[in-house]
């Protein structure tokens, strides 16, 4: 248990996406401008990572890992590269399924995120998120973990930045800092920020 | 050569240089930039794998633009790009083998690059496949010019090397300089890229964006209130 609060605690802070890998960095940018706005994608985000990280799992554990087809009496094959296709796939697909469901049973929380969940199939944070998982073979367990945990983490980074910049245009700016220069430089800082939680040990 | 370079298509490959850099302009393709630029020799594998993916992810949508339902697009796109990108992995992982340890997902991510579907999307769908490779290239050759420059800074200033040779003699060693250990870790490159649109829109100033608010300037000498 306590093996996975600290997998939780690290994919949030430490190894947060957004802030410590830059994954996601053209969505974070272009759509912080607004809180509500931020708060709608980082739970999309949220929920489609936690359901693509252990899809992908499982996929790639039973099918693409090396030996993995040893179950229907197949050896010796190695089809792990292969694995860029399938996570891909997989995430076009579920944000498909995932659209049609809230469309049907939800469709308050569909109209809420509007036009952000077809944006999530483009979006690095997710395919990040898959691809770490795969480098560093977590199981299946780890990987329900960590998915919630860095889609938390992505969520919570683009809700800041979106309060930062709602500050912001109280500032008086140089013009050629205006709008992507700031925001650089204040994404920048709040990097810096994430990175006090580097080191902890728990 | 001279004949297929004429002055349009030399517009589309210099363009994306600056004028309308796919990073410090459009906005696209932040997300790999940044994470891979700590060193000048990941940085430059990674601009020529990414050139090379968006030149020829370009080149054969464009060939068979006119066959994709536009219903489907975006999967057979995706499609296309996830290949490719396999085959640029597998490269890397045959001959430079160091290096894509190094660059670990990153190399994966070119699939979600914002600037290969960018650009097939913006432009591969409307034009031929020869300027749609020759566009590719152009914006690739943007992104890596970006990502060389803020790899020179965070190389050279945080460790005192450039491509791994030594050129300020590190402090350590015995010589002058004593490394700034910011510029290796993530935040520094936020702020050079910062610097460098700055640097660019001062430079070419109709790219500086219009503040969404404006600050109210208060006529001074009328009224005699102060």
């Amino acid at each position: 248990m306590e093996a996975y609060v600290s997998l939780f605690i690290k994919a949030v802070f430490v190894e947060n996406l957004a802030l410590a890998f830059f994954l996601g960095m053209c969505t974070f940018l272009a759509v912080s401008k607004k809180i509500s706005t931020a708060i709608g994608l980082g739970v999309a985000v949220m929920v489609v990572q936690t359901i693509t990280v252990p899809a992908n799992n499982i996929i790639y554990h039973t099918l693409l890992k090396e030996d993995a087809l040893a179950w229907l009496g197949i050896t010796g094959v190695d089809l792990s590269f292969l694995s860029l296709l399938s996570c891909i796939g997989v995430i076009a697909a579920l944000v498909q399924i995932l659209e049609m469901i809230l469309d049907k049973f939800f469709p308050t929380l569909y109209h809420a995120l509007g036009v952000f969940l077809p944006l999530i199939t483009v979006n690095c944070a997710i395919l990040g998120g898959s691809l770490f998982m795969i480098e560093r073979d977590y199981n299946f367990n780890e990987s329900v973990v960590y998915g919630i945990g860095s889609g938390f983490g992505w969520a919570l980074a683009i809700t800041v930045m979106a309060g930062v910049r709602e500050k912001l245009k109280y500032s008086d700016i140089p013009g050629g800092l205006q709008g992507l220069g700031i925001t650089f430089i204040s994404a920048g800082l709040m990097s810096l920020g994430f990175m006090a939680f580097s080191g902890i040990q728990l | 050569m001279s004949a297929v370079l004429n002055e349009e298509t030399k517009n589309v490959l210099v363009s994306p240089l600056i004028d309308n850099n796919p990073i410090t302009l459009q906005v696209l393709g932040i997300c790999s930039a940044l994470a891979v630029t700590s060193q000048m020799s990941t940085s430059l594998i990674m601009a020529i794998a990414l050139t090379s993916v968006t030149a020829c992810s370009s080149a054969t949508i464009s060939m068979i633009r006119n066959h994709i339902p536009s219903s489907i697009r975006i999967i057979v796109q995706m499609t296309i790009i996830a290949s490719l990108v396999i085959i640029v992995d597998q490269i890397l992982k045959a001959f430079a083998y160091e290096i894509s340890k190094q660059l670990s997902v990153f190399v994966g991510l070119i699939i979600t690059n914002c600037i290969v579907m960018g650009r097939a999307e913006a432009f591969a769908m409307k034009n031929p496949p020869l300027e749609s490779f020759i566009d590719g290239v152009g914006n690739g050759l943007g992104y890596s010019l970006i990502l060389i420059i803020v790899a020179f800074f965070r190389e050279l200033f945080g460790s005192g090397k450039l491509l791994g040779i030594d050129i300020f003699p590190l402090a350590k060693d015995g010589g002058w300089y004593e490394p700034n250990g910011l510029m290796l870790l993530p935040p520094s490159a936020f702020f050079i890229i910062g610097i460098i649109i700055w640097v660019f829109r001062q430079w070419k100033s109709e790219q500086v964006e219009q503040p969404d608010f404006k600050i109210l300037e208060i006529a001074h000498g009328e009224g005699g209130a102060h």
